[in-house]
């Protein structure tokens, strides 16, 4: 009995806990404010929702004063570990999650939606991504990922008396619960080849069996079943067939959130299982590990994602397929291998976020309703393309904002999408692997293809003619995402040294990692 | 005393199950058991470990797997019940408002 009160969770482990205990407290705070309030002032819930964001933000900041000299730090039995890497996506997935909020306020406002308990929603997924860049073990892991999602099925949902809505959230939960069970399976492989949870002795355990080579191929199937879950996840080719009917059949400001913090996270989890538990099985012997079978994926992801776009009239759909392709370029960083290339991930992240809830944003500000058809699947909100037609003449700064997001998706200099692609690419150049190199080409070909769809919403912005006389009603919240978004969005373009750096010094770790590893990818450098 | 091969192939039967049946079916309820199956037949695999290896972590493992599963019922079920509020019936061939 005293060793169980000697080995109990000290203070300092639940303080380490603090950003993530305050998001889930202020998570619940605003469930209960859903019953407190009166209908007209839901939106409280927002401010205490950013109030809790706030608050975590503030307790980050801490941690890294406190220990910054002192990383990793870990807790709970080795389940949970602070370093720069999960410090660094927290702090993310708060500003996504801060300009979610902002856009959320002005689309249920005008849905006529106002509700407490979907800002709730949005802080448990966003505790969730935060557990997830902490946790150090399967278990933790599968936890973490199951608390993302949950909550986002109901949010795609959202709107239970649109049919859209409905059919977009069961696909998603259909999909989303069946890649949790093939992503589960590979984690049972996984233990029943190494006898072990924790991401660390994972690590160690591995190498030994590649060596001995007497259960290669049970590694490999374990791979594989991985991988298919992560990249069911983050909505790679083949696995992205729920994204696009997902997208566009959620609320708009789910979408927004979807297509940031959740890709974000995917993310998060191919770093700590592939760059961290399995860095050594990049190359198993003879046969091919994981970089192949991601830079496989990559080129797909790429070049699907990007020509299914190009068809697309639908803008929420078109930014659906973007973001698959989006997905692909980012895969690039992974198969790089190199600090470059996970820099570039880190970084392109960053950018994405701002980018795309920034294009988010100006789709919500076009959004409009007409009277009396919410129930019709058909009802015009503003998501067609044509919708944007003349959109300079009614407002040229909102025009202007879509412009540097739509540049910055497009990835033209002098934006935070450059400079992201700009490592990713360079990151696959400096391996200077034959193949590596030539997805390196198809990438900057696929960003010449995405350049096409880009120009298009451009062209009607710009050239059109009016064709919907509405003014636009920008409220305050939408207003200031905007402008953080296009404001950030620039400044990384133009002076990214600062964002370069924190990139670089939260995935050290696995840079140190994947230079040790005895994977194809150095032995060929070599050559 | 079962061989500990034996553990695998079921519960590399088990899964087979469950993830072709999630493509054949056409139900939505039919599906998600299918699911609950794959999730059956990795908990099996967990168990059949934790004994082998002498140690606990399987076993914590498939506790938190169960759990979770029933919170991801509950969801499922919630959605399942709005979609056929609205449209009556549970067939996902019927589900085509969103296209290419």
């Amino acid at each position: 009995m005293l060793a169980y009160f000697q080995a109990f969770p000290s203070l300092r482990d639940t303080l380490l806990l603090m950003p993530e205990l305050q998001i889930t407290l202020f998570a619940c705070f605003a469930l209960v404010l859903d019953v407190i309030l009166p209908k007209e002032k839901k939106r409280l819930a927002a401010r205490v929702s950013l109030l809790g964001v706030a608050f975590s933000a503030a307790s980050i900041a801490l941690l890294v004063y406190q220990y910054s000299d002192s990383l990793p730090q870990k807790a709970f039995y080795d389940m949970y570990v602070l370093d720069g890497f999960s410090l660094f996506f927290k702090a993310l997935f708060l500003l996504a999650v801060a300009l979610s909020i902002g856009v959320t306020i002005k689309y249920l406002d005008l849905e006529k939606e106002q509700t407490s308990e979907y800002y709730s929603l949005m802080l448990f997924s966003i505790a969730g991504m935060m557990f997830l860049t902490s946790s150090h073990d399967l278990i933790s892991i599968y936890v973490s990922l199951e608390l993302i999602t949950l909550p986002v099925y109901v949010l795609v949902g959202y709107f239970k008396r649109i049919p859209k809505s409905n059919e977009a959230s069961m696909k998603y939960f259909l999909l989303g619960a069946f890649s949790s069970g093939i992503l589960l399976y590979g984690f049972s492989l996984l233990y029943a080849l190494t006898g072990q949870t924790n991401i660390e002795a994972i690590a160690q355990i591995v190498p030994e069996i590649i060596k001995t080579g007497s259960a290669t191929y049970l590694l490999l199937l374990a791979i594989i079943l991985i991988a298919a879950g992560v990249l069911f996840k983050m909505a790679a080719v083949p696995f992205h067939s729920w994204a696009p009917d997902a997208y566009e059949g959620a609320p708009t400001s789910t979408t927004a959130f979807m297509s940031v913090a959740v890709k974000s996270a995917s993310y998060v989890l191919l770093a700590r299982l592939f760059f961290e538990a399995l860095p050594s099985a990049g190359s198993v012997g003879s046969v091919p590990g994981w970089t192949q079978l991601l830079g496989v994926i990559a080129a797909v992801t790429m070049t699907i994602g990007n020509i299914a776009a190009a068809t697309q009239t639908n803008l929420k759909r078109l930014l659906a397929y973007s973001s698959i392709s989006h997905a692909g370029y980012l895969l690039l960083g992974a198969v790089a291998g190199n600090e470059v290339g996970y820099t570039g991930i880190a970084v392109y992240l960053v950018a994405y976020t701002v980018m795309n809830l920034g294009t988010f944003g100006v789709i919500i500000s076009i959004t409009r309703h007409d009277e009396g058809d919410a129930a019709s699947s058909e009802r015009n909100t503003g998501e067609h393309i044509k919708d944007l037609n003349g959109l300079v003449k009614k407002s040229p700064a909102i025009a202007l904002m879509m412009l540097v997001f739509l540049l910055s998706l497009a990835g033209i200099p002098p934006t935070a999408g450059f400079m992201g692609k700009y490592l990713l690419f360079a990151g696959l150049i400096k391996n200077g692997t034959d193949w590596m190199t030539k997805l390196a080409v198809l990438g900057v070909i696929n960003t010449v293809i995405s350049f096409y769809y880009y120009s298009r919403l451009i062209r009607v912005m710009f050239i059109a003619d009016l064709t919907e006389e509405r003014p636009l009603t920008v409220g305050k919240s939408l207003q200031t995402v905007l402008l953080i978004s296009a404001l950030l969005t620039i400044l990384i373009g133009i002076y990214p040294q600062p964002v370069i750096k924190i990139s670089e010094s939260a995935i050290k770790q696995f840079g140190n990692i994947s230079d040790k590893a005895s994977g194809v990818v150095p032995k060929l450098n070599n050559d | 005393m079962v061989p500990l091969s034996w553990y695998l192939i079921l519960s590399a039967i088990l899964f087979t199950i469950g993830a072709v049946g999630v493509f054949l079916k056409r139900n939505v309820i039919t599906i998600f058991m299918c699911i609950e199956l794959m999730l059956n037949a990795v908990n099996l695999t967990l168990v059949a470990f934790s004994s082998f290896y002498k140690q606990v972590y399987g076993q914590l493992f498939v506790f938190i797997v169960m759990t979770v599963a029933a919170a991801e019922a509950g969801v499922g079920l919630a959605l399942v019940i709005s979609v056929f509020r609205n449209r009556e019936t549970l067939d996902v061939d019927k589900s085509n408002i969103l296209k290419l």
